[in-house]
């Protein structure tokens, strides 16, 4: 199984947890994993057609999976994702 | 509901604001949670990757950075609890752009810059219902003397 971990703004959704174990052969499975396990965490995730929401970055042992292959990344059992938020604003 | 701030911590968020001024600045308060309440233990100032010409009125903290910041915040046994940035000639209250990009849960910590030096720091949370920033106090806490 591989391991992701949850930034602070999403964890009042996945039971306060930090780091879920998680199931699926590449990062899409594994987030519908997480999704599935935790369905109010869904909607922070994904919009309305099921697309990732552009606000969620996702850093598969330190590399951003959109440079990778995307959710059709591979992912290992040793594997470390995490979820990291955009951040922005302005007066 | 409230976020305590060492002074001395308060005193780089502000030294960010004003380097970063006529420009916004930004960066990621690291600390610990019990229940409502926050407290800072470190900052992680960063550069501001909006676009150069929106950079006065705008911010954006590039993901690699902030992957950094929950790498650090790891390593210390803290979390990421917010977010700082500095409003250059405005008060030091959240815009309606503010409101859009924010988070639940974090604490926006926003400084109002004018003429160059930082006058005033406030902090503010999102409601659950997205509609709008609600402020939470922010306590300076005096640094102890060893």
């Amino acid at each position: 199984m591989s391991v992701i971990r949850v930034p602070t703004p999403l964890r009042p959704y996945t039971e306060g947890q930090k780091e879920i174990q998680i199931n699926g052969g590449t990062v899409g499975e594994a987030l519908k994993d997480l999704a599935n396990r935790y369905p109010s965490l869904k909607p922070h995730l994904f919009d309305e057609t099921g697309s990732l929401r552009p606000y969620v970055n996702l850093f598969l042992n330190d590399e951003d999976v959109r440079e990778l292959q995307g959710e059709s990344t591979p992912l290992k059992a040793e594997d470390r994702l995490m979820i990291v938020p955009s951040i922005a604003g302005g007066q | 509901m409230t976020l305590y701030v060492p002074g001395r911590l308060l005193e780089q968020i502000w030294a960010h604001a004003e380097a970063s001024y006529p420009e916004e600045g930004a960066g990621v308060l690291l600390g610990s949670v019990e229940g409502e309440e926050r407290w800072a233990k470190q900052l992680l100032p960063f550069a501001n990757h909006f676009a150069p010409e929106s950079r006065h009125n705008r911010y954006l903290i590039d993901p690699r950075d902030m992957l950094r910041a929950e790498e650090e915040a790891e390593r210390l046994g803290l979390d990421v609890i917010g977010v700082f940035h500095s409003h250059p000639g405005h008060p030091a209250r959240p815009s309606e752009f503010d409101r859009e990009w924010a988070l639940p849960w974090y604490s926006y910590v926003i400084t109002s810059v004018q003429g160059g030096k930082a006058v005033e720091s406030r902090s503010w949370r999102l409601t659950a219902d997205r509609q709008q920033m609600q402020e939470e106090p922010l306590q300076v806490q005096q640094d102890q003397l060893t």
